[in-house]
């Protein structure tokens, strides 16, 4: 890799990051923790909103969340040709 | 068959399983020792890491502390689950491509000082200890409990086995036998919440069956209305005895984001869960073992408060206003461990729960509710006896893994790179297993008297990882002009913070309350501000001092590409930097 293309799957790579984290924050910190109260106003299926965020939802977003980083990682190794074999 | 003799059958079964596979996968070589020769499929490892992860903590004291705290419980399951997305995106492919054996390791040599490597060494021990001495206490109790022994006997016994697979095998020996704890563990733990699910809500998914409408059986057994909401039920009795609404959260905001956010981060930089991806053959399956330890942890946190909403709810029912002459057996065989107590205040032969202490009569531990609840619900012996022995897989493995981190940072940190360099592979070996023995022995002495209670005293570890690892290894991979004083300050100054704060208000004046706390923040969420303490440190002081050197630079630069400058290999023919 030419040192532009290198600076090039950093900054990509540090994208995915800042987007991954943001949604990780927003459900846990947020929807979880500070906005819990206002969304247990609403109940789905027998739970209150914020409350199945706090027990099931966020952990159900970490989970998807780190699938959805390997895939996106895997991509860019192929586009940069760095994939291990 | 009675309860104890399935318990035994179960236990001794699992047990034998553990040595054949622990037998089958012996450490040849330093390198197997250390790191499994870096040849676990990513799917095993994320098993194994799932084991080497839920501990004694997770298994027994989590679903009782959400029982107990309602919402505000879910700090430790968001907290300790969360902690996987920051290892997954900013730390486990990055070291997994410095490809070295320890995490001192890469403090020392990112660094460029043995000094930060004896701090980090320090760390990683007083970290790891902590835990492991909640991991021994948890098998005395359920030793005590399930199989008739004292709990001197149990933490014994459970430091024997530890010791037999955890020395020999090292972490391929372990890798291979947390697997198979995988499968005990998380039977013992779905199969009984399963049972309650569907007794009470009629759904086979205890996740979904939380937030389900009673059975006849289930309204019969709790008291209520068939067709009501569970989680409308459990509101009501917590309300009924005093407490607030089991499903809203009454702690302040700030504290519960203070203790989740330093469970994430401590997670984060916990040694004995980094070094797990430094068993797998490439970069990209340092992420893919990431995302499936996750997942496979997911299946027991998911469950986790669907357990405590099981737990919360048949416990005050079944024991609410009963006559005490005809308390359920569970209640007189808990007592004898000390963990749950009843004294009839009121004088009128009836057991009364109630939030205000004066007038509550039943003590419930709650670290007792996940082990008692088949039993509060009149399972079956067997299930009794499964999750005995999940239990005893869950604080085994995590013990295990927790004294390799011990062992390897003795042997290899500190033996074989600061004290004696020309150590030949098989001396390391020795020296390694030797450093598990020692470490064993002072963590059972620990265990035979503990300081607090399991969730506590590995609680405050987390603490202590958030502020120190966390901090000086994310600055290392990501900040090349992070320099060897900023490390050693920043470290220094989180670990010695959070560590001083804790004992502040937890050993020394144990009796200051929450009004004394900086901003309200329990002494169980004060890693996270000791982390941003080390983050500045480390800011401040790396730009007052010279920018590391050129050869720490380029190494830097190198981790964050998978395959470029050096091929990924065994570890032992790389360039140390000194």
């Amino acid at each position: 890799m030419t040192p532009e293309r290198q600076r090039a799957y950093w900054r990509r790579n540090l994208a995915y990051i800042g987007v991954l984290l943001s949604i990780w924050a927003s459900v846990s910190y947020g929807a979880a923790i500070v906005f819990a109260d206002a969304l247990d106003a609403v109940r789905v299926l027998g739970f209150p909103l914020g409350f199945w965020f706090a027990t099931q939802g966020s952990i159900l977003v970490f989970v998807v969340l780190v699938f959805v980083y390997v895939k996106l990682m895997n991509d860019l190794d192929r586009k940069f040709g760095v994939y291990e074999r | 068959m009675g309860a104890v003799a399935w318990t035994w059958l179960v236990v001794v079964a699992s047990f034998a399983l553990y040595f054949a596979v622990a037998l089958w996968s012996k450490a040849r070589t330093a390198a197997d020792y250390y790191v499994a020769d870096r040849a676990i499929s990513p799917v095993l490892n994320g098993m194994a890491t799932g084991t080497d992860w839920m501990s004694a903590a997770s298994f027994m004291s989590m679903a009782g502390l959400m029982a107990v705290m309602g919402r505000d419980g879910s700090a430790y399951l968001m907290g300790w689950t969360g902690g996987y997305v920051l290892l997954a995106v900013l730390l486990a492919p990055y070291l997994r491509k410095y490809g070295k054996f320890t995490v001192p390791q890469f403090v020392g040599d990112r660094y460029y000082s043995n000094a930060a490597r004896v701090v980090a060494l320090l760390c990683a021990i007083a970290i790891s200890f902590t835990y492991v001495a909640g991991q021994l206490r948890g098998v005395g109790i359920v030793l005590a409990r399930f199989l008739g022994a004292g709990v001197t006997q149990g933490v014994l016994a459970g430091a024997v086995v530890v010791l037999l697979y955890a020395v020999l095998g090292g972490m391929k020996g372990i890798t291979y036998v947390q697997v198979a704890q995988y499968v005990v563990v998380i039977a013992g733990y779905l199969v009984p919440a399963i049972f309650v699910s569907m007794m009470l809500t009629g759904s086979p998914v205890p996740p979904l069956g939380m937030g389900g409408t009673l059975t006849p059986e289930g309204a019969a057994f709790l008291g209520a209305r068939p067709g009501e909401e569970l989680l409308r039920v459990v509101d009501r009795l917590t309300i009924e005895l005093g407490f607030p609404a089991f499903t809203s959260g009454w702690r302040p905001r700030l504290d519960v984001l203070a203790i989740t956010a330093t469970l994430m981060v401590g997670t984060a930089g916990l040694p004995h869960i980094i070094i797990r991806f430094f068993t797998v053959p490439k970069i990209r399956d340092a992420r893919s073992s990431a995302a499936w330890a996750l997942l496979f942890i997911a299946a027991l946190y998911t469950t986790a408060p669907a357990v405590a909403v099981f737990a919360r709810a048949s416990s005050i029912a079944t024991l609410q206003g009963k006559p005490a002459a005809q308390a359920p057996a569970w209640l007189g065989a808990w007592r004898e461990t000390g963990l749950v107590g009843f004294t009839d205040k009121d004088g009128d032969g009836r057991m009364r729960l109630s939030a205000d202490p004066a007038r509550n009569e039943v003590s419930l531990d709650p670290d007792v509710l996940v082990l008692a609840n088949p039993e509060i619900a009149r399972l079956p012996p067997w299930v009794v006896a499964l999750v005995a022995a999940g239990a005893l897989g869950a604080a085994l493995s995590t013990a295990a893994g927790l004294l390799l981190v011990i062992a390897a940072a003795i042997s290899h940190d500190l033996l074989k790179s600061v004290l004696y360099p020309r150590m030949s592979d098989r001396g390391e070996l020795w020296a390694a297993r030797l450093s598990a023995l020692c470490a064993t022995a002072a963590a059972t002495a620990v265990a035979l008297h503990p300081p607090g209670r399991v969730a506590e005293v590995v609680a405050h570890a987390f603490g202590l990882a958030a502020s120190s690892f966390f901090p000086v290894i994310l600055a290392g991979i990501f900040w090349k002009r992070a320099t060897k004083a900023g490390a050693i300050a920043g470290m220094s100054a989180g670990i010695l913070f959070t560590g001083g704060y804790i004992l502040w208000f937890r050993v020394l004046y144990p009796e200051l309350g929450p009004d004394r706390w900086l901003l309200g923040i329990s002494p169980e969420g004060i890693g996270i501000v000791g982390a941003l303490l080390a983050f500045a440190v480390i800011g401040v002081v790396s730009l007052l001092t010279e920018a590391p050197p050129k050869e720490v630079q380029d190494l830097v630069a190198s981790l964050r590409y998978p395959r470029e400058a050096q091929p990924t290999g065994s570890g032992s023919g790389r360039r140390v930097f000194r």
